[in-house]
C-alpha cells in the first residue's frame, strides 16, 4: 500500500488536533452566534449596527485573512488590554488558541445568521401565548424560544461544522500541528508530497464521514418527541 | 440535549480563557525560528539546536540569566517581539536600516554573505545578463529577498517562500532556476545529500552583512547586557568553541 | 494605527486584487463549464455514468481546498514522469496549479448546486416539452438547463463569494494575489494589522461589487415573465 515512512502516528495525532480545533472553534462560533443573533434582531439600532457590521464584514473576508489577523493581532490586543487593566505579567496565547479563536470568530458570523433564521422560524403564536399567561420576556426566551432554536438550527449548524472542520487546515499556516501541518512536515523529510497530502486527504474524508454520521444521530436525538413535517 | 450543549459551551469558554502558564518574571525569553539549519533548527528529538541556540545559551550563562526559547515563524518574528511574545530575537537576523526602525540591535555575533546557488549542470552566473528572465527563489522577509528586489527586481521573477527549506525544495523540483541565500546556510545544504547536485554560482554578491540580536526599541539595558556578554564569550574562547562545532572557519 | 502605511500600500494591493479577480474569474468560468457535464452525469439513470462524478464530487467537497492546492502544486513535482512530460511547463507555474485546483474544487460544488437545481425543475414543464415532441437534447438545452440555471443562481452567487475567499489560499504557493501582496508588504514593514485590514477592505469591496452584480442578473432574469 502507500508507504508512510513511519509518519503514520504523526498524521493520526494531527487528525486529533484537527478534530479538537473543529470542536473548540465550533463552540466559540456557537457562543458568538447566540450573542449576536438576538443583537441583530434587537430594537436598539446601535446593537443591530454592531451585529450587522460583524456579520457583513467577517463573511466578506477570507478565513485565511481572519486567521492571520488574529494570529498577528491577538497578542498585541490581549497584552494591550492587559496593560489597560494594570496586569503586569505576560499572557501567552498558543497558536492552537489563536487558530481556534480565529476560526470561531470567522464562523460566528455564519452561526449568527443561522440562529437568526431559527429564531424567526419559531411561531409567533407561541411567544404570544407565553406572554398571555404572564411569562416575562427573558423567561419566554429561556423556556420557549431557546430550546426550539437548537432543534431548528441543528441541520444548518451541522453543515457549518463540516465546513469549519475543513477550514481547520488553514491554521497549519500559523504553525498549529494539525493534520495538514503534519503532512507538510512529513513531506519535508521524505520529499514525497503527493503521498502525504493524499494520505491527509483520505483522513479528512474519513473525518468528514465520521462527523456526518455523528451529526445524523445528534439530529435524531434533538428531534425526539417532535412530529416531523409539521406545517 | 440542552445540558450537554451547556456543558460543551462551558468547556469551550474555559478552554479559551485558560492559556499556557506564563514564564517566571525574570526569565529571558528568546525568540527564534527553528527552521534555519545549522543556526537554529528542531532536531530529531524535538528540541531546538544550532549555532544560534548555543550562542544564546552561552550568553545567558555569561549574563547569569535563565533563558527560555520561543519558536516563531520567520514572517512574524519581529511582530512577535513587538507584541511581547519574547524579549529578544536570536535567529540569524541581519541588521538592516528598515529593521532598525522597528527594533534595536546589539553588536554583531557573526558575519554573513549572500550567494547564489543552482544546479551544477546549469551555467548561471550572478550577472544581470545571465539571470535575465530567470526565476529566483529566496526566503520571504530576508535580506536575500530584499537584495533581489532592489538589484534584479525588473529582470527576474522573484519567488518568496516562508522557509529557507521550502526555497531549496523548489530549487530541487525545478520550479526555480536559482536560490539566493545566506552563504553559510546554503553551504550547509550544499554539503548535505539533498544539495549534492547543486553548487554556488559565482562569488558572493553581498558581503559585510552583520548578524545581531534584536531587542525591543528602547530596551537599552538588555542591549548593553548582550553586548557585554558577546565581548566576554569572544574573549574567553567560548565563542570559538561553538564556532568550531559548526564551521571549520571563523564566522565572526 | 499607522494610516500612512495603509495609504502607501494601496497601489501594490490593487495589483494583488487584480490577480485575485483574474484567478476567480478564470477558475469560475472553467469550473462552471466542467460542472454542467458533471451534474448531468450525476442525474443520469445508468449507474456507471453516475459513479465517477459521485466520487469526484465526494473527494473535492470532502477535503480542504488547501490540501487540494498542495496536492496539485507540490504533488506534481514528486513524480519524475511528470517533471519530464509536456505537462511540466504548465504545472511548473504556481499560477496554473492554482487555477487547476480552484477549477476542480468549484466544479464539484457547482455540480451539486446544478444537480439540485436540475432536480427542482417543475415536472410540468418537462412533460410539456415531451408532449410537443422535443427530444432529450432539445429538452435539456431549451427547457431544463435554462430553468435550472435560474433556480441555481442564488446558491451559485454564494459559491462565487466562497471562491473569492478561497482564492486567498493562492498566497500559500508563492502567488502574489491580494493576500500574497499583503504578506510580502508585512514582511517589509512589520505592520501586520494595518496591512491585513487594508487587504480585508479590498476583499469587502470586491465582494460587494460581486453581490450587486448577481442581484442585477437575478432581477433581469426574473423580469422575463416568470
Amino acid at each position: 500500500m502507500i508507504d508512510l515512512h513511519g509518519f503514520g502516528d504523526q498524521l493520526l495525532s494531527g487528525t486529533l488536533v484537527t478534530l479538537e480545533l473543529g470542536l473548540v472553534g465550533m463552540g466559540a462560533a456557537v457562543l458568538l452566534g447566540l450573542i449576536f443573533a438576538p443583537m441583530k434582531m434587537s430594537r436598539l439600532w446601535p446593537l443591530r449596527g454592531i451585529a450587522t457590521t460583524y456579520t457583513t464584514t467577517v463573511r466578506g473576508i477570507p478565513e485565511l485573512l481572519v486567521i492571520l489577523l488574529v494570529y498577528f493581532g491577538a497578542s498585541r490586543l490581549v497584552n494591550g488590554m492587559a496593560d489597560l487593566v494594570g496586569y503586569d505579567g505576560r499572557i501567552e496565547i498558543s497558536p492552537f488558541m489563536s487558530g481556534a479563536i480565529a476560526l470561531g470568530f470567522a464562523y460566528g458570523a455564519y452561526a449568527t445568521e443561522i440562529f437568526r433564521g431559527a429564531l424567526r422560524a419559531i411561531p409567533k403564536g407561541q411567544i404570544e401565548a407565553a406572554q398571555a399567561i404572564g411569562m416575562g420576556r427573558w423567561i419566554t426566551f429561556r423556556r420557549i424560544v431557546l430550546p426550539q432554536t437548537w432543534r431548528i438550527a441543528l441541520p444548518a449548524l451541522g453543515n457549518l461544522f463540516l465546513t469549519l472542520l475543513k477550514d481547520t487546515a488553514l491554521v497549519s499556516v500559523i504553525g498549529v500541528e494539525d493534520l495538514t501541518r503534519e503532512a507538510a512536515i512529513a513531506t519535508g523529510y521524505t520529499k514525497e508530497p503527493f503521498t502525504f497530502y493524499f494520505a491527509a486527504a483520505v483522513m479528512y474524508l474519513g473525518l468528514t464521514v465520521f462527523c456526518v454520521i455523528a451529526i445524523h444521530y445528534l439530529e435524531k436525538i434533538a428531534g425526539r418527541g417532535y412530529a416531523r413535517g409539521e406545517a | 440535549m440542552k445540558t450537554t450543549m451547556k456543558m460543551m459551551l462551558a468547556a469551550t469558554v474555559a478552554a479559551l480563557t485558560i492559556s499556557g502558564p506564563a514564564a517566571a518574571e525574570d526569565t529571558l525569553r528568546i525568540g527564534t525560528e527553528g527552521a534555519y539549519p545549522p543556526f537554529n533548527q528542531i532536531g530529531p528529538d524535538g528540541e531546538l539546536e544550532g549555532f544560534d541556540i548555543d550562542i544564546a545559551n552561552a550568553l545567558c550563562e555569561e549574563m547569569n540569566r535563565d533563558c527560555e526559547f520561543v519558536t516563531q515563524d520567520w514572517d512574524g518574528i519581529i511582530p512577535g517581539l513587538l507584541a511581547n511574545k519574547y524579549d529578544a530575537i536570536i535567529a540569524s537576523m541581519s541588521i538592516t536600516p528598515e529593521r532598525d526602525k522597528a527594533v534595536d540591535f546589539t553588536g554583531r555575533y557573526y558575519s554573513n554573505k549572500l550567494r547564489f546557488a543552482a544546479k551544477k549542470s546549469s551555467d548561471i552566473k550572478p550577472t544581470k545578463e545571465s539571470l535575465e528572465g530567470k526565476t529566483i527563489g529566496a526566503q520571504r522577509a530576508t535580506i536575500s529577498a530584499q537584495w533581489l528586489e532592489e538589484n534584479m527586481g525588473d529582470i527576474v521573477e522573484i519567488k518568496r517562500y516562508d522557509t529557507q527549506e521550502n526555497a531549496f525544495l523548489e530549487l530541487d523540483s525545478g520550479r526555480i532556476d536559482a536560490v539566493l541565500a545566506d552563504m553559510l546556510v546554503a553551504y550547509e545544504w550544499l554539503n548535505s545529500d539533498a544539495g549534492s547536485a547543486y553548487e554556488f554560482k559565482g562569488e558572493a554578491v553581498y558581503s559585510g552583512d552583520k548578524i545581531a540580536i534584536a531587542v525591543k526599541e528602547g530596551n537599552d539595558e538588555l542591549r548593553k547586557e548582550f553586548n557585554k556578554a558577546i565581548k566576554a564569550i569572544r574573549k574567553d574562547g567560548t565563542y570559538q568553541e561553538i564556532n568550531e562545532k559548526y564551521f571549520p572557519f571563523d564566522i565572526y | 494605527m499607522n494610516w500612512q502605511v495603509m495609504w502607501d500600500s494601496l497601489p501594490e494591493l490593487a495589483e494583488g486584487a487584480l490577480l485575485t479577480i483574474e484567478l476567480v474569474a478564470i477558475s469560475g468560468v472553467l469550473g462552471l463549464a466542467l460542472a454542467v457535464p458533471l451534474a448531468l452525469a450525476r442525474v443520469a439513470r445508468p449507474l456507471w455514468l453516475r459513479a465517477g462524478p459521485f466520487v469526484y464530487i465526494f473527494f473535492f467537497r470532502g477535503t480542504p481546498l488547501l490540501i487540494q492546492i498542495f496536492l496539485v502544486y507540490y504533488g506534481a513535482s514528486q513524480f519524475e514522469a511528470v517533471r519530464e512530460s509536456f505537462l511540466w511547463p504548465i504545472l511548473r507555474e504556481a499560477y496554473w496549479c492554482a487555477i487547476i485546483a480552484f477549477t476542480m474544487n468549484t466544479a464539484a460544488y457547482t455540480a451539486e448546486i446544478l444537480r439540485g437545481a436540475i432536480q427542482a425543475v417543475p415536472e410540468g414543464e418537462i412533460e410539456a416539452a415531451k408532449a410537443i415532441g422535443m427530444g432529450r437534447w432539445m429538452r435539456l438545452r431549451r427547457v431544463v438547463l435554462p430553468r435550472a440555471f435560474r433556480i441555481a443562481l442564488p446558491s451559485y452567487s454564494n459559491e462565487v463569494i466562497l471562491m473569492l475567499k478561497g482564492s486567498a489560499l493562492a498566497s500559500t504557493i508563492t502567488l502574489l494575489d491580494l493576500t500574497g501582496v499583503a504578506r510580502t508588504l508585512i514582511a517589509k514593514t512589520y505592520m501586520p494589522i494595518e496591512l491585513f485590514l487594508a487587504a480585508g477592505l479590498f476583499y469587502l469591496v470586491i465582494t460587494a461589487i460581486a453581490l450587486q452584480g448577481f442581484r442585477f442578473v437575478e432581477k433581469r432574469m426574473h423580469g422575463v415573465g416568470e
